[in-house]
């Protein structure tokens, strides 16, 4: 399973940093789709037997991550009329590299975590933990609304890739609590980027400091 | 029994949606959260409370923050039909749905005894107030509740993470089944101490965003300050102290692992630094609202910094969630009432509450000095507990420290507060005041008072059951294997 699994974790990361230099943001949402896709196909290689319940993980996950959510922001993105570029704070090439350094600091940090035998060889660790560095990244250091409603969901995936550890011990902990939150937390999300494009006639959350101190 | 208690609240929530009329509705609350008070009272004098297999269940703990929570909720309540009279022509529906839902999340909060279960919880409680923050639909409202998701959703992602780990650490050590609480602390000796204390941290910044630990804080202010009054006063009361009972969960089972030094170690520094952000930030603040938030932030950290001095301190620090509520209650209310007449929030205009509004600017002022732990109120009482405990446990720098940061604190508030409530109203307030023709009411100002009298009673004689309750709760959290 580690021959399979450790090339696929090797694209989710290239997928990271592609997130974090694009500058369409069509092509940072197709990015995180795409590596939803790829994480929904994890459960089917992690263990031997998968039962109906992996199965519809497996489906669900790849139908929210990867086309039900992206659709929703690509949505979202026509009708606000937002346009196209990604507003970084920081420069495009400063945000790979510091990608690139927190993928290089994860791979450090999760040699020192011990892990249960069937866990040893795989770089599911340091994947998770990179991505969800790139997530918090992108959250703070993208302007948009919605690109930070991507950073979000990049956070997301690196949680969820954590989770596939607990899969089979604990499933129920894996299933409830990703799709949940990842379905709500975009709807609503979705809802007040609406309301913000009506109120500001915008949607940068640069226009969001009247309360700064 | 104990699906009783959050299905009761999710009941009236539905029935507040039904009722056509936008200005009985309101009344639900009080009449809602009064039975829930009966419920919960019911539920605590209950030898065992459990249900669902286990998931949910009340412990001592658990105990001291239903009953406190379902109280101040009905409390608060009584204030809410008087505040919505105020803005008679918006449709309250929603708030009124909302906030019983709300109820029931953190009732969930508190009697869930599953990790996985208690993390939906949470999220749930931030799903349900997201548009209670947004009920006036201004801009810095929306601004307010952007910024309320965007980092309290973060902040539950990491305690999501923080959750995995920790269930990796019973994995680990071979518990493969349980994510139990109560199994946990049993068996909380073969968990993987390194997976455990990367799990604490995560859940302590994760909980501690929504809890206002500075410096994930920054939501806060905004929060309270743009949230209608009673919503303030139950976001401050009653929310931030569940997030708190979340992490005392985890502390529980780091505790009895004989982590709990690492753990003490980190609580303590984190809740001497939001102490100290907020010492700084009440300086020269001109929003009163923005004010209370802030000393919340500071309150918070008297919590976690409690837990993190251990001993007596765990009582002063249960407490102090009973004192601080019922305080910052009567703030948050009393500054509805000034923030309604006058229209702004700002001390550049808002001056001579006194004059105008004799009892909310009593009652504010009165809120200030027992909010800063001046004698003979309730605050005083458990802050005063856990700086002896501080300084009688050899801690001197912390419990130094701890005092000089309820000075700074006091003195910043105060200039504020006495700001707001002397001298005379300015002459063009006065006149929008003579076309307002309001003062005082009964309906917005008893239930005030009714905080008031708690607040005093807490500081003057704690009840013999409340007292065991506590002890109970602190002794629970305390005990090691």
């Amino acid at each position: 399973m580690v021959q399979v699994l450790d090339p696929l974790l090797i694209i989710a990361l290239a997928l990271n940093l592609v997130a974090l230099g694009v500058s369409r943001i069509r092509g940072v949402i197709n990015a995180v789709a795409l590596q939803g896709i790829l994480l929904g196909v994890f459960p089917l290689f992690m263990h031997d037997e998968i039962g109906a319940r992996g199965i519809a993980l497996v489906l669900v996950t790849i139908a929210l991550k990867g086309f039900v959510i992206p659709w929703f922001l690509v949505r979202a993105m026509r009708e606000a009329d937002i346009r196209h570029e990604v507003t970084p704070v920081i420069g495009f090439v400063s945000s790979v590299l510091l990608g690139a350094v927190g993928t290089g600091l994860a791979m450090a940090f999760s040699s020192t975590l011990p892990l249960a035998g069937a866990h040893a060889d795989l770089l599911l660790v340091p994947a998770s933990l990179s991505t969800v560095w790139t997530g918090l990244l992108m959250l703070i250091t993208r302007r948009k609304a919605i690109t930070q409603v991507v950073g979000y969901l990049v956070l997301e995936n690196g949680i969820f890739l954590f989770g596939l550890l607990l899969l089979q011990a604990m499933p129920a902990l894996v299933e409830l609590g990703v799709l949940l939150d990842l379905f709500t937390g975009v709807f609503v999300m979705g809802i007040i980027i609406y309301h913000i494009n009506r109120q500001f006639d915008s949607i940068s959350t640069e226009h969001l400091t009247e309360l700064k101190e | 029994m104990a699906n009783l208690l959050i299905l009761f609240p999710l009941a009236m929530a539905a029935l507040a949606l039904g009722v056509p009329s936008n200005r009985w509705r309101p009344w639900l609350l009080p009449a809602g959260c009064a039975v829930q008070v009966g419920l919960s009272l019911w539920a605590m004098g209950a030898v065992e409370c459990s249900a669902l297999g286990g998931w949910l269940a009340l412990d001592p703990l658990g105990r001291v923050f239903l009953g406190f929570t379902s109280v101040f909720f009905f409390l608060c309540s009584l204030y809410i039909p008087g505040y919505l009279a105020h803005s008679a022509g918006q449709s309250n529906r929603w708030l009124c749905a909302n906030l019983f839902v709300f109820l029931a999340m953190m009732t969930l909060v508190i009697l869930s005894h599953h990790l996985g279960l208690m993390w939906v919880a949470m999220e749930a409680t931030t799903l349900a107030t997201a548009p209670l923050l947004y009920f006036h639909r201004t801009s810095r409202a929306l601004e307010a509740t952007w910024k309320y998701l965007v980092i309290c959703s973060v902040g539950i992602a990491l305690a999501l993470l923080g959750s995995f780990f920790l269930a990796y650490s019973a994995l680990h050590g071979g518990l493969k089944t349980t994510l139990l609480f109560d199994e946990l602390v049993r068996h909380a000796e073969q968990l993987s101490p390194t997976w455990l204390r990367a799990g604490f941290v995560l859940l302590l910044v994760g909980y501690g965003t929504k809890m206002g630990l500075a410096p994930m804080h920054t939501w806060l202010p905004d929060a309270h300050g743009e949230a209608p009054a009673p919503v303030s006063a139950l976001l401050s009361g009653a929310l931030l102290p569940s997030a708190f009972l979340a992490i005392l969960r985890v502390f529980h089972i780091c505790q009895a692992s004989r982590h709990g030094a690492f753990a003490q170690e980190i609580l303590l520094v984190m809740g001497l630094l939001s102490m100290a952000f907020a010492a700084v930030f009440v300086v020269r603040q001109r929003d009163f609202k923005r004010l209370l938030a802030y000393s919340s932030v500071e309150h918070m950290g008297i919590l976690i910094a409690g837990i993190g001095l251990g001993g007596q301190a765990v009582y002063g620090a249960l407490l102090h969630v009973l004192t601080h509520g019922f305080t910052k209650g009567m703030l948050f209310l009393s500054a509805g009432n000034i923030h309604q007449v006058y229209g702004s929030k700002s001390t550049d205009v808002v001056r001579g509450v006194m004059r105008r509004l004799p009892l909310s600017g009593a009652m504010f002022l009165v809120g200030f000095l027992a909010i800063t732990g001046s004698p003979p109120f309730g605050p005083f009482v458990s802050e005063v507990t856990i700086a002896s405990a501080a300084l009688s446990r050899g801690h001197y720098l912390a419990g130094g420290l701890f005092l000089f940061l309820l000075c700074a604190v006091f003195i910043g508030m105060g200039t504020t507060v006495l700001a707001v409530v002397q001298g005379s109203p300015e002459d063009s307030a006065v006149e929008s005041l003579k076309s307002n023709g309001r003062g005082d009411r009964f309906a917005t100002g008893a239930p005030i008072v009714l905080l008031l009298a708690i607040v005093l009673l807490l500081g003057v004689y704690i009840p013999p059951p409340l007292n065991a309750l506590l002890h109970k709760a602190a002794d629970f959290l305390q005990v090691t294997p």
